[in-house]
């Protein structure tokens, strides 16, 4: 497989470059854009940042092993991300965790992040997300759910396309 | 009463009132900022002059204006430690990675009205003389990010901010940087080394101060989103009528997230200090009281990294007496004033203005496990005791909700919590330490009764008869 940035998006990335006085502070910037373009932080994504950012490949690769939000593997096209730190605990959302595996056929118990075989679906537990007030928060893809019911589970799950 | 004073979130909850930069010209929007602009030259009374830029930095320390988001260290101190003579560039850094467990105020400032924070930013560009400054903003944020971009956009268009600003000749800048999920960027040098392009390893100070080496190895300044937005009201409304809101040393308002068990969990803005703990929990303004039938067990009263607070607990308070000497006073954990010294004396913080409530119906090796597996997942590895010291203790956390505790884990954990704090480069070793010291030594019994019980059925061979529901809190 061929690794192509698309000229609009090289274009973004390297206007992003100018807001810096050192490239390398361009780097988590890049890796959001790539991801969300291709969905994961390939080979060769962490090559080609390297090159425009003037790094060596390890300078990236370090990014992409400590930021848990950067990934190396594919995942679930709509990819859930449910609280799992205190608040959220006691608001539910262990329930709304398990909930959510059931439906889609997966072991709530596995660590980690756990996609659907069609691909369609993953779901994760994530630390605190920052809405502790109306717990337990969800997210979907970029979309932020709040007290998030198992009808407002059910809801979600059958937006996604 | 008690009751809500909404400074910062006055327009944010108002039906009709949008984040975009027409709305917020309607509501009195940059008139904070082009009154700072517009400050010439004071002569004072011994003939010394004074630039608009110290008139506003000395505002904002006679405003008393402490920082929002945990540590409470004056702001306009803070800025005072600037190197302004190294001829370096000073930088800025909004701290919008609100990550810490309890805390979604930044969230509303952000989200509802984003214009008031670029503001409050581009005044205190203004006044400490940084042509550029960043907004890191948590990656778990993507909406508020995109607001971020178009308000900063509208305000360019509108001449606030970018080259020549309103006429003046200052040029600022303001670009937004998102995080990618890590909790240890919430730390200011963690935050610097990872804006630089780095992994957020906090740098070890001194002699790395950001005030001196900061970003890019220049003089920085990081403040928290509620601190700068807060700064745009001193501007507007001058130092000494902001400083009358709160109470002496804790002035002004703060934005309190109260979460966990309560009826009616939320964001209320108060002045720090008029409110007390019991107030936001019980009161109908505010938390409303617990769930029917329930009663207090514990508070977490700043962000889950301050100590926890037992119900009942009563602590030697300094208060203020008839005669105006300060003398020491019993004061239960209700009655205590939510302001920063107040939760000081009682062992803990008032951090980032985050209470979780906990009610009898916890189990408190559990809560006290989940924010185990937090830390755990938190640190960034730099230093060994953090790195090995937060997984050992999730470790035992984990056996003991799981069946497999033994009685001596209670001293266990202190004893590796107690080779932590003070032993790392960042207040992060304090921050998994704390948690765990507290909630061990004031619910021994609890944690001792949990091992003993593990230990006495793994003697009869059925310890999994006793292994709670997995990850019940």
């Amino acid at each position: 497989m061929t690794f192509t940035v698309p000229s609009e998006l090289e274009a973004e990335l390297n206007e992003l470059i100018t807001h810096y006085p050192q490239k390398r502070s361009a780097s988590l910037m890049f890796l959001h854009a790539l991801q969300e373009h291709f969905g994961h932080i390939s080979k060769e994504a962490v090559e080609w940042t390297a090159t425009k950012l003037e790094l060596q490949p390890i300078n990236i690769w370090e990014l992409v092993t400590f930021y848990p939000m950067f990934r190396q593997e594919p995942v679930g096209r709509h990819q859930i991300k449910v609280c799992r730190t205190l608040s959220c605990a006691l608001g539910g959302s262990h329930t709304l965790h398990k909930h959510l595996c059931s439906r889609l056929g997966l072991d709530s118990k596995k660590h980690g992040i756990q996609t659907t075989q069609d691909g369609k679906f993953s779901v994760e537990f994530v630390e605190c997300l920052a809405s502790c007030g109306t717990a337990p928060v969800a997210m979907c893809n970029e979309t932020f759910h709040e007290a998030v019911t198992q009808e407002k589970a059910d809801a979600i799950l059958s937006e996604c396309r | 009463m008690p009751q809500e004073y909404r400074l910062i979130l006055k327009h944010a909850d108002q039906a009709g009132y949008t984040p975009d930069i027409e709305c917020y010209l309607r509501h009195g929007g940059y008139e904070a900022l082009r009154k700072a602009l517009a400050l010439g030259v004071k002569e004072l009374p011994d003939g010394k002059k004074m630039t608009a830029q110290e008139q506003i930095r000395d505002e904002v320390l006679k405003s008393g204006l402490r920082g929002r988001g945990g540590a409470g260290f004056s702001c306009g101190l803070k800025w005072s430690f600037v190197d302004r003579k190294s001829g370096k560039p000073i930088y800025l850094i909004c701290n919008a990675d609100e990550s810490e467990p309890g805390t979604f105020k930044d969230r509303q400032i952000l989200h509802k009205d984003p214009h008031q924070l670029i503001e409050g930013m581009i005044i205190s560009c203004f006044a400490n003389d940084v042509k550029l400054a960043y907004i890191y903003i948590r990656g778990e944020m993507p909406e508020g990010a995109r607001l971020l971009n178009k308000a900063l956009k509208e305000a360019r268009a509108k001449g606030f901010l970018g080259k020549n600003i309103l006429g003046t000749g200052v040029d600022i800048e303001i670009h937004v940087h998102r995080g990618a999920g890590a909790y240890i960027c919430g730390e200011e040098t963690g935050l610097i080394e990872s804006l630089e392009g780095k992994r957020a390893y906090p740098r070890i100070k001194p002699p790395y101060f950001p005030a001196i080496l900061g970003l890019y190895m220049c003089p920085t300044i990081v403040n928290n989103v509620e601190t700068l937005a807060a700064v745009r009201h001193i501007v507007s409304m001058g130092a000494s009528e902001y400083a009358k809101l709160g109470t002496a040393n804790n002035t002004g308002t703060r934005i309190v997230s109260l979460s966990g068990q309560v009826k009616r969990p939320g964001y209320f803005e108060v002045e720090v200090g008029k409110v007390t703990l019991g107030e936001l929990i019980y009161h109908e303004n505010f938390g409303g009281g617990l769930r029917e039938g329930r009663t207090l067990k514990a508070i977490i009263p700043g962000g889950s990294s301050s100590k926890v607070l037992k119900a009942g607990e009563v602590f030697k308070v300094k208060k203020k007496g008839e005669d105006g000497q300060w003398v020491p006073v019993d004061m239960n954990l209700l009655d205590l004033p939510y302001d920063f010294d107040s939760l000081q004396q009682a062992g803990s913080m008032s951090g980032s203005g985050a209470i979780i409530v906990m009610d009898d119906s916890v189990d408190i090796v559990g809560v006290l496990a989940n924010l185990g597996e937090f830390y755990a997942h938190e640190s960034c590895g730099q230093c060994t005791p953090c790195r090995e010291g937060s997984l050992w203790m999730s470790k035992a956390l984990h056996r003991l909700t799981h069946g497999h505790g033994r009685k001596e884990d209670a001293n266990y954990l202190l004893h590796i919590a107690q080779n932590i704090q003070g032993r790392t480069i960042c207040a992060f070793g304090e921050a998994c330490a704390w948690p765990v010291l507290s909630f061990v030594k004031k619910f021994k019994d609890e944690f001792e009764a949990r091992g003993a019980a593990d230990e006495a059925n793994a003697a009869q061979g059925s310890h999994a008869a006793n292994a709670v529901a997995s990850h019940k809190v």
